[in-house]
């Protein structure tokens, strides 16, 4: 059972790739399983902000990926990521 | 304009939070004009793409006070309505649509004799300066165009 979050994140990531929407599953890694280019990834954040009213830090995971403050599939594993994107929405409508 | 340096920008003519609106005056004469094209000299779509970017560039850098350096990423829907010939006095304009986490998206027309002749939506990624050399120029640019607060 998945999220509507993930569903409309899945929705996103096949309409602004060429992954197909079949294989957007939870324990999907976004670069390494479906294989997303940085600049799909950036059109794929674009939509995610917009759809979702949020700004999503890519900068601040990265460097907690970097730093080795956060594994990667933290942030960038399908489950993960829309868990990510569920408390970004949650912090936004709690300063609203 | 200086096309064969890529100066596309001469001067910032107006500047808020979420737009800039700049010069550049189309040179009488240039070697790009000799191949684009003989007879019929018109200024190249793809410079007509780096005037759009370049303008958008100076609102992102001074929204960030020269701390980061956009670099073109993406161009979408450019259309070029009209030829811009030797000697055009161009009025672009660049919107902020969004400011994202490295990353910004903006919109972008240029306008000659009133009539726009070319637009598109232009995405930046925005990153620290690879080098000191770069922000030093952009920096000495930043003072030729007037940019506010570096004029």
């Amino acid at each position: 059972m998945t999220s509507p979050v993930f569903e409309r994140i899945a929705d996103i990531i096949a309409e602004n790739s060429d992954v197909a929407r079949d294989r957007i599953v939870p324990d999907a890694h976004v670069i390494n399983d479906l294989g997303i280019d940085s600049l799909d990834f950036l059109d794929i954040v674009f939509a995610i902000d917009k759809a979702f009213d949020i700004k999503v830090p890519v900068e601040a995971w990265t460097q907690d990926v970097n730093a080795g403050k956060a594994p990667a599939e933290h942030y960038f594993v399908m489950g993960n990521l829309a868990q990510r994107i569920e408390e970004l929405v949650a912090a936004r409508q709690a300063k609203a | 304009m200086r096309l064969e340096y890529f100066q596309m920008v001469d001067r910032v003519v107006a500047l808020d939070s979420d737009s800039i609106t700049v010069e550049s005056h189309v040179p009488d004469h240039s070697p790009v004009f000799e191949g684009h094209f003989p007879g019929h000299p018109i200024l190249p779509g793809v410079l007509m793409v780096e005037t759009m970017a370049q303008t958008g560039g100076w609102l992102l850098l001074s929204l960030n006070g020269l701390d980061r350096m956009p670099f073109l990423s993406k161009v979408g829907e450019a259309k070029f309505r009209g030829f811009v010939g030797p000697g055009a006095a161009l009025h672009v304009t660049s919107r902020l649509v969004h400011d994202g986490s490295g990353y910004a998206v903006t919109e972008a027309r240029i306008e000659a004799a009133g009539k726009r002749v070319a637009d598109a939506g232009i995405t930046f990624r925005t990153l620290p300066f690879p080098d000191p050399a770069l922000r030093e120029a952009m920096l000495a640019t930043a003072r030729r165009i007037g940019l506010p607060g570096h004029g």
